[in-house]
């Protein structure tokens, strides 16, 4: 099984919410990368996305644009981020999945991309600019290794939700408001009416992202989804973080705090 | 052509977030209509004549052609248009279909700053409101433009991220979109982007070939052997060559920015030089590493300053319909030195690319043999940089 499944459905049996955190590979450096892993796991992650640094990241705000930017220029390689996966694997089975962007995946070649993925431990992949339309050659690549491919949904996606995720495994990626990555003060979409609509068309477990800003935030979501994903608040506490034992720390006490309201 | 909409050959797609799928979808189907609809294109065309000035002339430039010894050489003058440039052909269509869905605010991204000043200023008409995505170096090294958009109203958000050129306005003018996807139109200047904008845009601007067709049968009775256009994007270049696709005798010519050569690195040339990849939407040629990362461009033409080509170009390219060479900043600038004292026309710097490469072909052709150059934009915008070049202190 899965390592997602098995996580999510674990989850559910006891009732709570699943918490997947979102950091950029090789931001600030590929050690610290593994490390954030293994830390944030000990601190309540029940998933970690690994974001694949590009050049052109189309989905992102500009905190993950900035780690992105960051990681590139101290040369971070496709190599480098498997070595990555493959030493958190070492002592470590939380389920991973990297959110890469399309061409990415497309010039290293999409076979040999998801069987190194696989081999070194990951668990599925998010393509934020690879739609429905786009995905099927993909989606036969993942799902032959085992993996998923996360689909993802918007609060305009609406009867598109239906084919988006027939066939999909994992979760299903809630995007919870129009626009980029980016903590938000307020999410203005009902929340409550777009996962209702969701879950019209898949029993997938459903995870909310874009936006949120922490706790308060978490715990006002969390009834109405499975699982709540987090990423520029954490990314930008890597940011802010001048001496790495002090960041390191406040990452774990702030994805400790989340994982306590769900 | 090919068999699935959007798709030019494997080229062509929509790999764009999930959130604006459901727009493109609208847009399209909006299109399909609109062009169907005769009232709709009565009042495009309306415009295209009496607030751009079309038809443009087909100029035969008879000094310069004397001065090569060779072919006879036919200037599409899009340089004439209202704003000087060709992108108000496509800019009208857009705000039109804009207007005929009801959406108040329109959006752009601008590399040299036409396609920005055009569609402010069909802004400005049409009482919309207008914002613009800039790259910082091209504000710094197109002030006047900066200004002339501001003139007419419109904000222009100038772009730090990456190398502060068109990519990144494009990048930036995407996601402003998929956050404003309900009441914004994005008036996409190239035929780049995702389905239908490479369709779209490429349909607005076939006005260009259209009119070349008849001026050039009227004048010579014949088809041209040659139409050269530079290529940035690629809307001027696919708006000349694709009333010609199905003409096999017409030899299609796109001209890319060839910068400081091709390998001193320094250059654009993304059809020439380039890999199959995936930039802003479209699977296309762009110019990339091993992992995929866009590389930085450079052309001393703002315009051409762009690292992926039209999907439909991609398709030329590898059906060999069209041909795609380059020219450097130095044959860009010789041309425009060239153009400007045999014709007295200064072209676009973008332009001067597609003049360039003529200056190198027409010797080695008869001339019985014709070719047709689209000067895509008139050169004023770029008379600084050219001073500059000079030594010379405006």
């Amino acid at each position: 099984m899965n390592r997602i499944d098995e996580r999510l459905y674990s989850l559910q049996k006891t009732g709570q919410k699943a918490l997947i955190t979102f950091i950029t590979a090789g931001d600030p450096d590929p050690e610290t990368t593994g490390e954030l892993v293994v830390a944030m796991e000990r601190a309540g992650a029940d998933i970690v996305e690994l974001g694949i640094p590009y050049s052109d990241p189309l989905a992102d705000g500009p905190v993950i644009q900035r780690a992105s930017a960051r990681a590139l220029k101290a040369g971070i390689k496709i190599a480098r981020i498997m070595d990555i996966v493959r030493s958190v694997r070492k002592t470590s089975d939380i389920p991973l999945v990297y959110l890469v962007y399309y061409n990415s995946v497309f010039r290293y070649g999409p076979e040999r991309f998801t069987g190194e993925a696989r081999d070194a431990g990951v668990d599925g992949l998010i393509i934020p600019d690879l739609p429905v339309e786009e995905r099927r050659e993909m989606a036969d690549i993942v799902s032959s290794r085992g993996m998923h491919l996360i689909p993802l949904v918007a609060p305009t996606s609406h009867e598109r939700i239906k084919n988006i995720v027939e066939g999909a495994g994992g979760f299903v990626y809630c995007i919870s408001t129009k626009g980029v990555t980016g903590v938000r003060e307020e999410i203005e979409t009902d929340i409550k009416a777009y996962m209702e609509e969701v879950s019209r068309y898949t029993a997938l477990p459903r995870a909310l992202g874009f936006g949120i800003s922490g706790p308060d935030m978490a715990k006002k979501f969390r009834d109405y989804c499975e699982g709540v994903i987090v990423g520029s608040a954490i990314v930008r506490l890597i940011e802010q973080g001048k001496d790495r034992r002090r960041m390191l720390s406040d990452v774990c006490e702030f994805v400790s705090r989340i994982k306590e309201v769900l | 052509m090919k068999d699935v909409p959007g798709r030019f050959g494997i080229f062509g797609g929509q790999y764009v977030p999930e959130t604006v799928m459901n727009a493109l979808a609208e847009l399209e189907k909006e299109f399909n209509t609109a062009v169907a609809d005769e009232k709709f294109m009565e009042e495009y065309r309306y415009y295209l004549r009496e607030y751009a000035g079309r038809p443009t002339p087909l100029y035969f430039a008879e000094n310069l052609t004397k001065k090569l010894c060779g072919a006879r050489i036919y200037l599409k003058r899009e340089d004439l248009n209202h704003t000087g440039a060709h992108k108000i052909n496509n800019v009208l269509g857009q705000v039109l279909l804009a207007k005929r869905m009801g959406k108040r605010r329109v959006i752009a991204e601008t590399g040299a700053g036409q396609h920005g000043v055009a569609t402010a200023t069909a802004a400005a008409m049409f009482g919309m409101e207008c914002e613009i995505f800039m790259g910082k170096e091209d504000v710094r090294r197109q002030a006047l433009n900066v200004f002339r958009m501001k003139l007419l109203g419109a904000r222009v958000n100038s772009v730090d991220e990456g190398t502060g050129t068109l990519k990144d306005a494009v990048n930036e003018a995407i996601r402003h979109w998929v956050a404003h996807v309900d009441d914004t139109f994005y008036v996409m200047g190239s035929v780049v982007g995702p389905h239908p904008y490479p369709t779209m845009v490429r349909d607005f601007q076939r006005v260009i070939g259209d009119e070349t067709r008849a001026q050039i049968m009227e004048k010579t009775g014949r088809l041209p052997d040659y139409i050269i256009a530079c290529v940035g994007g690629g809307s001027n270049s696919m708006g000349i060559f694709y009333p010609f696709y199905e003409d096999k005798s017409v030899k299609l010519v796109g001209v890319e920015a060839g910068g400081m050569g091709l390998d001193s690195g320094r250059h654009a040339a993304k059809l020439t030089r380039g890999s199959i990849g995936v930039l802003h939407g479209m699977k296309t040629y762009v110019l990339q590493d091993d992992e995929g990362q866009i590389m930085p461009v450079y052309s001393i033409s703002a315009g051409l300053d762009y690292p992926g080509a039209g999907p439909e170009h991609a398709f030329f390219k590898e059906t060999g319909r069209a041909e795609y060479v380059y020219a450097t900043d130095e044959e860009a600038v010789n041309a425009f030195i060239t153009l400007t004292k045999t014709e007295g026309i200064i072209p676009a710097l973008e332009s001067a690319h597609a003049v360039a490469y003529a200056m190198k072909l027409a010797p080695k052709l008869s001339e019985e043999d014709i070719i047709v150059v689209n000067l895509s934009g008139r050169g004023d915008k770029d008379v600084e940089t050219i001073a500059g070049l000079m030594g010379v202190r405006l």
